[in-house]
Formats: structure tokens, C-alpha cells, sequence
């Protein structure tokens, strides 16, 4: 019947039937009993493309509550479209509050960041992958990587390592920078820049990682060991930036640059604009004590 | 002095009642109907159904109005519609020797039980543009006969008779039917989720793929044993009833491809089989099917492998053309973090080579007062593709 579409089914809360959660939630178990390993699941089709975050959406589908209040980041910013579309799918099937602030939220979506501010026991960080295997670039074939992690076979991606240092005189990955998790597993930490990677180190929050085109789930329960892989005498850095952030002054955050005019004008902002924000409205309430963190709500969104 | 750009909200849902805008086109035209969708561009819709996994004709009839045309943004509507129904059960496997048959051609006999049935083909028009069906569409009435309600026998089934091809592997009714929407595929996978794959994937990957076994990329010398497109009752067994019923009816095309096998050890010389069967009527998909079928089936038989139609990992991997065209275009979404990372390393090593430069030119001088003016590094390291 024509009208089978028109009539169309409304929606379970947050989209996903309650099986197809249950599965997931079963590959999130055991992500978080075995730190940093694959687990494979059913991946479902999701009404957003694979590739645009449907491992992080099928993840937060399955962990989310009504109480819970969500914030959703691409590139550290709130405003990017997908962060504004994925924040919109949740508003409309499951209803709950969402948020622009990192201190606010109980789950955080996020696709190449993890927020500057520390996050803390209470919260769930769910990363959206693109290629879990951090083994992939150097073996294609899916059957010879779960091999090589089944066996702690991790030498081929030491030699890349070596070879970049050989090479550039440094490691030459700049993001997606492989770790070992727990002292086991190499994980990919999704493509985050490398500066983010020290944040997955012990940290409160429970970090758990989707890719829904690949069928993967893993998971860095909070307090993991995770060390980003160096060597001794070529020990693992983070990118560091010559000058503040030229929004909010602030030194040690991660920056985006933004091209101001067709002769290499630039400048550097945060990438993390929650942030960015709060430091505006801080120095702010520093000049004028007054008006201090006016602009900080909690959108409840209608069901 | 820069401020962040803020309103992606409103951009997105502008850009949305653009797109609904150019959707509807010259709204003094009047709108498609779904009946004309379902009727006159049957095949789109037959498409959509394969690939979509659903045998829907309204649905994927709205799903191509809805995606302006593009198809695969209409499998991927129907896809996500698809996933969020309950799945019942298995059906018993369909009878196609009992088919309802539109079309039926064998290209290894002349004449054989039942007949060579032409049905509606483009097989031998002419490809003439037809103007006048632009206007004034009213082709003559079909001629017609008496269906033939008598089961045809599958020309597979004849050379089995003789024992010149290797049999069909029997049903296992105790073992589950595997289904890659909800198990993940892993490796290596057995033959009823590789042809469920194939079933489901991308009709011009499969196309390109079987094409280039004929080109001599792991040739299997295949003839066309069979094509048949008609209609299949779809029975599904009732446990209180104690027996199979119709639940409805579907058209499919089946294709059995016959290839050549020099025999082993184990094994005298005889025939093999590719298989392919599609929803709707597609014999360019069920017959590309049946070619990458029967590649893949190398290791069972003992052939050795050669090419990328016979390599499961690469074919089912990449066979899927919602997750490709998701992977593929999802490169359109923001990565100023990651290439912001990549261009502090680029300018980085740049600025290293400009120095070693100058420390060559002038080795007494070592001080870095040229920072990256020389243009002779290297293009940037080795990096595999930005996600």
C-alpha cells in the first residue's frame, strides 16, 4: 500500500528497537571487559549514512535515557552541520535535553575531538570511528589483523613508527594516533588529533568508540592505562601552538585555523567552542562582575 | 574581528526546503504519481528493491520520487525503512522450477522442456530513440496466449540428470539461515552469506567485477544455462499448521550460469554452477551475480586465485553501495582538525629541509633565518586518507 510509508511507524524511543539495543549493549559489555579490543555487532542502517557517525548514533541510541542531557561535537564545535543533525535526531526521537556544555552533559557524542574541560565519572564520552583498525593501513585484509591482534603481533606497526623517524626524523601521524590499551590491545583512538591522545589516559569518564560501517564496537573503561606508542629515544609529543587562541587568549588549547583573506592572513581559535566560550564570558566576568556566565543554558528540546 | 560562524541550524533546514523545492520541479508540471513510478519505471523500482532488501513496490516507488531520481539515495531510504522492521523469520527456499514465468531463455540448448520464453526484453531493439513516445504513448496490445501452469524444469536440473554438473548442495533444514543485516559479516564467510551479499550489492560493482572474469581476470568460461523472470510463491512453514503456506507472491529473476571445471583429484571433469537470483527483473544484476559467484567458489574447487573477483574480503567488503557512497561522501564533512594537524607537520618538515638547506650553503652560518621560503620539500609524508 501507498500509504504503508506515509502512515509510517512511530518511531521507538530513540530510534533503534529494543533488541537491536539490547545487542549493543551486550558488544559495549564486552568492549568494556576487554579494554581496547573489536568487538564486532550488527550494525545497523541508520537514517544518516554510514560514514557520518552511525557506530557513535547506534552507540548513544543504546545507552541514552530520558534523563540523560546530550551534547554532540564534530571538530570540537557544537555548531558544525553534523553535530547539528545527529543533536536534532536525538531532540526528535528520544526527546532528551541537549547541551552545548561539556560540564552539562551526561553523554557527548563527538567526532575528532575530546572536550578541553576534564571530564568527569558521571559522563560517557561515545567517539565516532571511521576505520577501527589501527592496523588496517598496513594490512588490508580483516582476517590477517585479527590474527595479528589475537597474537600481540603489533611489530609491523612499530617498524611504520621507525620508518617515519627514519624517514622525517619524526613519527609522522599526526592524528589517529595508535595506542595500547591496558597494556594489551593497539586501538585506534578514532581520528582525534594526537593532542588528545594523553586525555585517554586514566581518564573519570567511560570512553566507548563506534564504527558502524566496519561493525565494530571498543570501549577504555574509566582509570585504563593507555599509552600512545613512541620509543625510548623518540618519545611520544603533542602539537603545541606558537600563540593563543585569538577569541579567548587562552595557551594550551587545541586551535583551528582560520584563513582570513587570499594573502595568508590567518588566525588560531579553539576547536572546542563550548570552551572557547566560557573563557570569553570568564575573562568577561573578570572586567564586569556582573553579567558572569549569562549565556549559559540547558536547551530543552520538545518531543 | 572574527566571530565563529553560528546558525548551521538554520542553514541545514534551509538547505532542506531547497532541496523539497527542487525536489517538486516546475510545480506547473504536474507531480509524478507513485503508480506512474511503480508502472513506468519499473526497473528503477526493481532496482531499488534488490538493493534495498525489500520487495516494496509502492515504497521504493516513493523512495525514487523522494530521492529526485538518484537510486542509490532510494535503496538507502528504503534500506533505513528496512531496519527498523522485526524480522519474523525464514521462508522455505523458493521453487523457481514452479515459477509463473515472464521470461525464460537458455543459451545451451536450442529447445529444451518448456521453452524458450522472450517476454518483455531489449534484447535485439534496435536502440532508436523513439520520439513518438514522448508524445503519443500507445503501443499495440500484446499478443497473448494460454499461461502454462505445468512446472519447468531448470536446464541445471537436466544436465544433473547425466551427472554432467555438480549437483545444488541440499537444503540443511536444521542448520539457521545466516543473514549479514543481523550478524556482522566475518571472514570467511560461507556461500549463503556471500550470495546474500551479492544479493544486496551495488549492481555495478558486481557488473565491473564479473565483466572483468570474462577480460581474464580468474576466467571461468561461463554459458548462460538459464535466465528465468516470473513470479514465486513465497511459503513460509506454519509450526501450528505443520505446514508450509503462501504468504504472497514475488517477481524474481534467476540466473544459473554454467561453467567449465576440469575436474581434480577427487572430482571427474564436469560442469559447475554460478548463481545468481534478484528481486525484480534484472538479468544484467542476477547474471553478474552468478559470474562473481562462481569466481568466488576458487578454494572449494580447488582453482587457484588470481584475481580481485575472486577475493571474498575485497568483494564483500566493498559490494555495498550504501556504505560505500556513505564512506566515499562523508570525505564532504568538516576535518579542519585533523588537516590542521597534518599542516603544522607539513610546515614543520618543510621548515627542517629549508634549514638543512641553508646549513649546507653556508655551514658556518646554522642560524634558522629562512624559515620555509625554499620550495623544494617533499610532498607531505605517506599519510593514508583524512577520515
Amino acid at each position: 500500500m501507498t500509504t504503508s510509508a506515509v502512515e509510517a511507524t512511530p518511531y521507538n524511543f530513540a530510534y533503534l528497537d529494543e533488541q537491536t539495543k539490547r545487542m549493543i549493549r551486550r558488544a559495549i559489555l564486552k568492549g568494556i571487559a576487554i579494554p581496547g579490543y573489536q568487538v564486532p555487532f550488527a550494525s545497523r542502517e541508520m537514517p544518516m549514512p554510514y560514514g557520518w557517525g552511525t557506530g557513535g548514533v547506534q552507540i548513544t541510541a543504546a545507552i541514552i535515557g530520558p534523563d540523560d542531557v546530550l551534547k554532540v561535537i564534530d571538530q570540537g564545535a557544537d555548531d558544525t552541520t553534523n553535530a547539528v543533525a545527529i543533536r536534532g535526531f536525538f531532540a526528535r526521537t528520544a526527546g532528551v535535553a541537549t547541551t552545548t556544555q561539556t560540564g552539562e552533559a551526561s553523554i557527548i557524542q563527538t567526532r575528532h575531538r575530546i572536550p578541553e574541560q576534564p571530564l568527569q565519572s558521571d559522563q560517557v564520552l561515545v567517539f565516532q570511528v571511521p576505520i577501527p583498525e589501527p592496523l588496517r593501513f598496513l594490512e588490508p585484509r580483516e582476517t590477517e589483523t585479527r590474527k595479528m591482534h589475537a597474537l600481540e603481533e603489533y611489530g609491523i606497526m612499530h617498524v611504520k613508527l621507525y620508518e617515519d623517524i627514519a624517514r622525517h626524523g619524526h613519527i609522522a601521524t599526526t592524528y589517529a594516533y595508535p595506542v595500547l590499551v591496558d597494556g594489551r590491545y593497539v586501538m585506534d583512538p578514532s581520528p582525534i588529533p594526537k593532542f588528545d591522545n594523553p586525555k585517554l589516559h586514566q581518564s573519570d569518564a567511560l570512553l566507548l568508540f563506534g564504527a558502524g560501517r566496519e561493525q565494530r564496537i571498543y570501549a577504555i573503561p574509566p582509570h585504563t592505562d593507555v599509552v600512545s606508542l613512541d620509543f625510548e629515544d623518540y618519545p611520544f609529543e603533542v602539537q603545541t601552538f606558537d600563540e593563543p587562541c585569538a577569541i579567548c587568549g587562552t595557551r594550551g588549547t587545541y586551535l583551528d585555523e582560520i584563513i582570513t583573506d587570499d594573502k595568508g592572513g590567518r588566525m588560531f581559535v579553539c576547536s572546542d567552542t563550548d570552551f572557547c566560550e566560557r573563557q570569553v564570558a570568564r575573562n568577561q566576568g573578570v572586567q564586569n562582575q556582573s553579567s558572569a556566565a549569562a549565556s549559559e543554558k540547558t536547551e530543552m528540546t520538545d518531543a | 574581528m572574527y566571530v565563529a560562524a553560528k546558525g548551521g541550524e538554520q542553514a541545514i533546514a534551509n538547505a532542506h526546503r531547497l532541496l523539497a523545492h527542487a525536489r517538486r520541479g516546475d510545480r506547473d508540471v504536474p507531480g509524478l504519481t507513485l503508480a506512474q513510478i511503480a508502472g513506468q519505471l519499473a526497473l528503477a523500482v526493481d532496482r531499488v528493491m534488490a538493493e534495498g532488501s525489500l520487495y516494496d513496490r509502492d515504497l521504493a516507488a516513493l523512495a525514487i520520487k523522494q530521492s529526485r531520481g538518484d537510486l542509490i539515495e532510494a535503496i538507502f531510504l528504503v534500506r533505513a525503512y528496512r531496519t527498523t522492521l522485526p524480522r519474523l523469520g525464514a521462508s522455505e527456499p523458493v521453487d523457481t522450477a514452479r515459477m509463473q514465468i515472464r521470461r525464460r531463455i537458455s543459451a545451451t540448448y536450442k529447445d529444451l522442456p518448456g521453452g524458450q520464453l522472450l517476454g518483455p526484453t531489449f534484447d535485439y531493439t534496435h536502440r532508436l530513440l523513439e520520439p513518438e513516445i514522448a508524445e503519443n504513448d500507445a503501443p499495440e496490445q500484446p499478443a497473448t496466449q494460454a499461461p502454462n501452469r505445468d512446472p519447468v524444469p531448470r536446464v541445471t536440473d537436466v544436465l544433473g540428470y547425466e551427472g554432467l554438473i555438480e549437483s545444488s548442495p541440499e537444503a540443511e533444514s536444521g542448520r539457521p539461515v545466516a543473514d549479514l543485516t543481523r550478524e556482522p559479516l566475518e571472514f570467511p564467510a560461507d556461500r549463503d552469506l556471500r550470495l546474500q551479499a551479492l544479493a544486496r550489492g551495488d549492481e555495478g560493482f558486481l557488473l565491473a567485477l564479473g565483466y572483468s572474469t570474462q577480460r581474464g581476470y580468474a576466467r571461468s568460461h561461463p554459458f548462460v544455462g538459464e535466465i528465468r523472470f516470473g513470479d514465486v510463491e513465497v511459503e513460509v512453514f506454519a509450526e501450528e499448521l505443520g505446514f508450509a503456506v503462501t504468504i504472497g507472491r514475488i517477481g524474481v529473476t534467476e540466473c544459473q550460469m554454467v561453467n567449465q571445471f576440469k575436474g581434480s583429484a577427487k572430482a571427474p571433469p564436469q560442469f559447475t554452477r554460478g548463481y545468481g537470483l534478484v528481486f525484480g527483473q534484472s538479468e544484467r544484476k542476477a547474471m553478474s551475480m552468478a559470474l562473481v559467484d562462481r569466481s568466488l567458489r576458487w578454494q572449494e574447487l580447488g582453482e587457484e586465485q588470481t584475481a580481485p573477483a575472486q577475493d571474498e574480503e575485497f568483494v564483500l567488503s566493498h559490494s555495498d553501495n550504501v556504505r560505500a557512497t556513505g564512506f566515499v561522501e562523508h570525505l564532504k564533512l568538516p576535518h579542519y582538525v585533523d588537516f590542521q594537524a597534518e599542516l603544522e607537520l607539513v610546515r614543520r618538515m618543510r621548515a627542517e629541509i629549508a634549514e638543512r638547506a641553508d646549513a649546507e650553503i653556508d655551514p658556518e652560518n646554522t642560524g634558522p633565518k629562512n624559515t620555509g621560503s625554499k620550495n623544494t620539500g617533499p610532498a607531505g609524508p605517506n599519510r593514508e586518507a583524512a577520515e
